[in-house]
């Protein structure tokens, strides 16, 4: 009892203090200030975030527009080396096109798709995961083998053979217009079973506290119960597989465009860019290739050190 | 034991009818098989009758079960683009695969697990920390670019190995091996160290957790109090035990393997059934899009069935566990 006006004081002083600084005085904050490879992949993140989303104002060249680039400009090796040009940080690939610029606008795409098709498949999967875990019975048992079923094959050939189809129904002329897009679904598709398998496991333990028996007493629908009253409650762990899921996206990505399925020549990701310079390998280019696969590298393994720092620091038994 | 297995054998095979289920779809609904058969000069007349003789006008539920009788016997027709039979070009391609993720999965065994001991037992050390770096790295690092980056230094720099074949190949029967020739090992060694490499980090991540709790445990410590020598207290009684999971993933990683050699055979031209396979679904050849699947799905509900069934006779907690269920 002598420690109730202590408590609800506490609680005061937390309700008028600014979110702001609510933030800065977090757990998760301190944890996150105390590791200096965590500062250094959010510095590395952040970079690639703001080249990605500026790259029309940052690059230095447009590699799109045909009419700045020259073919008599094709192969200049980066900065430092013999015969480069000065204009081209890391020199140009067989076309004359800035390598530097390349990597900035190939890791827009490469983000884009990797971003979009974790956010599609954490929609889906959070939805499913939600009904199977509200509803139960043969609904969750439905939708639970599917998502076994698709865990035994890797997301790749999954992936694979969703574009394989693609490719059968648009034709290859749609399927370029559509590469993106594609890409993006076929991604989703083999990501959604561990938001799925996550969210249903928490939503079966709160279907059966307090708050949603009574949300359910006084007559409100299950639909909404699951997504005013459950969600919230079970989207902690999503942030954290969305993270790390991010970085196996763009890996996958770049996997498939650098077998020549994902995204086409035209508008190169990251995975594209290595994929045309591999043909260069051989002819001492090596620059062509490597530039974008070290700059793939550095931001997947960026992302891939935040998500094992955010898992652990939201991890209650690791503290 | 016999209710566990009957029940998971279902599994399988309702999985097994789930995978066939789409390869059908595949093949019959996407695209039309028979303009994908014939040229541009065959009449309707014909198109009809080669319809007809196909037996594409039966019910669909005819079809399907066609189409399950011939997978099971491995018949998945011709290919639109080889105008061979399916099973012929894959049995063909199949030995180079198997030989490579056989290959890749001893090396991963090898290095894995001596890497991994030697980081659980000496934590602090400099080379630990340097090994724990280079996983870190190697997960990240996309499978087709340290395919590209060994070509880099290994094939055009050094010029010590071969960047592209299998070399020359000694055939056996049906069989064709790149083992038994020198050209053939010096070709094998990239593309298998490429395609491992995931693996060899994984084990030793997992021996490395598995030992510091094994270390920890009282019969380790009675060891050590029976004066018993280090090098066997460390190999003879904490590694035995931490192997039982690392055998269970690498089964389990097996099938992750072979399908993971499509990235590592498309770097190195490795003329595999993944290679095979990238190729048919850029030239949409739905023949061999559906063989490649069922092939791979069984493989992986066999491995996952063995592995189960594994679990179930080696942990006795588990047959507690269903029983409750």
């Amino acid at each position: 009892m002598t420690n109730a006006p202590d408590e609800s004081a506490i609680k005061l002083e937390a309700g008028s203090r600014s979110r702001w600084s609510r933030i800065l005085d977090s757990d998760i904050m301190h944890s996150f200030l105390r590791s200096k490879v965590t500062i250094l992949s959010a510095i590395v993140t952040l970079l690639f975030l703001f080249g990605a989303a500026f790259a029309p104002w940052i690059a230095p060249h447009n590699p799109f527009d045909l009419a700045t680039i020259s073919i008599l400009d094709a192969r200049l090796p980066p900065i430092g080396m013999e015969y480069s040009d000065p204009n081209y940080l890391l020199g140009t690939d067989d076309q004359g096109r800035d390598v530097f610029s390349g990597i900035l606008y190939g890791a827009r795409i490469s983000i884009a798709v990797g971003f979009l098709s974790v956010f599609f498949a954490a929609i889906v999967g959070v939805l499913l995961g939600l009904i199977a875990g509200y509803v139960g019975g043969k609904v969750d048992a439905v939708i639970m083998r599917v998502a076994e079923v698709q865990l035994t094959f890797p997301a790749i050939l999954i992936a694979l053979l969703v574009d394989g189809v693609a490719r059968a129904t648009f034709g290859n002329l749609d399927r370029e217009r559509f590469a993106f897009w594609i890409l993006v679904f076929s991604i989703a598709l083999s990501f959604w079973v561990q938001f799925a398998r996550t969210v249903r496991g928490s939503t079966l333990v709160e279907r059966n506290k307090e708050y949603v028996q009574a949300a359910r007493l006084i007559g409100i629908p299950p639909f909404l119960i699951m997504i005013r009253h459950v969600l919230p409650n079970v989207i902690g762990p999503v942030l954290v597989i969305a993270t790390i899921n991010l970085g196996l996206a763009i890996i996958t990505e770049a996997t498939l465009s650098f077998l020549g399925v994902g995204i086409p020549p035209t508008q190169p990701s990251l995975g594209t860019l290595v994929r045309i310079g591999n043909d260069f390998l051989f002819s001492g280019e090596w620059w062509i290739a490597m530039f974008p696969g070290f700059a793939l590298a550095v931001l997947v393994l960026a992302v891939n050190l935040l998500g094992d720092w955010l898992r652990d620091a939201l991890n209650p038994k690791l503290r | 034991m016999l209710a566990f297995t009957i029940r998971r054998l279902l599994q399988a095979i309702l999985v097994m009818l789930v995978v066939a289920l789409i390869s059908f779809t595949l093949f019959r609904f996407v695209g039309d098989p028979v303009n994908q058969m014939v040229g541009v000069e065959t009449t309707p007349e014909q198109r009809e009758a080669l319809r007809e003789r196909l037996g594409l006008n039966d019910p669909i539920l005819v079809q399907f079960g066609r189409f399950i009788a011939k997978a099971a016997q491995f018949d998945f027709g011709t290919s639109y683009q080889f105008r061979q039979p399916v099973a012929e070009l894959i049995g063909r391609r199949l030995p180079a695969t198997l030989e490579l993720s056989f290959v890749s999965a001893v090396f991963a065994l090898l290095v894995g697990i001596p890497m991994g001991v030697y980081t659980g037992l000496h934590r602090d050390s400099w080379l630990s920390k340097l090994f724990l770096s280079i996983s870190l790295i190697g997960i990240s690092l996309p499978t087709f670019f340290i395919g590209i980056l060994l070509i880099f230094v290994f094939a055009v720099t050094l010029q010590w190995l071969p960047s592209f074949g299998r070399g020359d190949v000694v055939q056996l029967g049906w069989w064709s091996t790149g083992l038994l020739t020198w050209s053939g090992i010096k070709a094998l060694i990239l593309p298998a160290i490429t395609l491992g490499l995931f693996q060899m980090t994984l084990i030793m991540r997992l021996v490395r957790s598995e030992m510091l709790e094994v270390i920890r445990t009282d019969y380790i410590k009675f060891a050590r109090a029976r004066g018993l020598r280090q090098r066997s207290i460390n190999f003879r009684h904490a590694l035995k035990n931490t192997l039982v999971p690392v055998i269970t993933i690498t089964g389990l990683q097996l099938g992750s393997i072979i399908a993971f050699a499509i990235i590592t055979e498309t770097v190195f031209q490795w003329p595999g059934m993944g290679l095979l396979f990238l190729q048919s679904v850029q030239n949409v050849d739905i023949p061999i899009m559906a063989a490649y699947l069922m092939l791979i799905a069984f493989l992986f509900v066999t491995i996952n069935l063995i592995v189960d069934l594994l679990y179930f006779r080696v942990d006795p907690r588990l047959r507690v566990e269903r029983a409750a269920h």
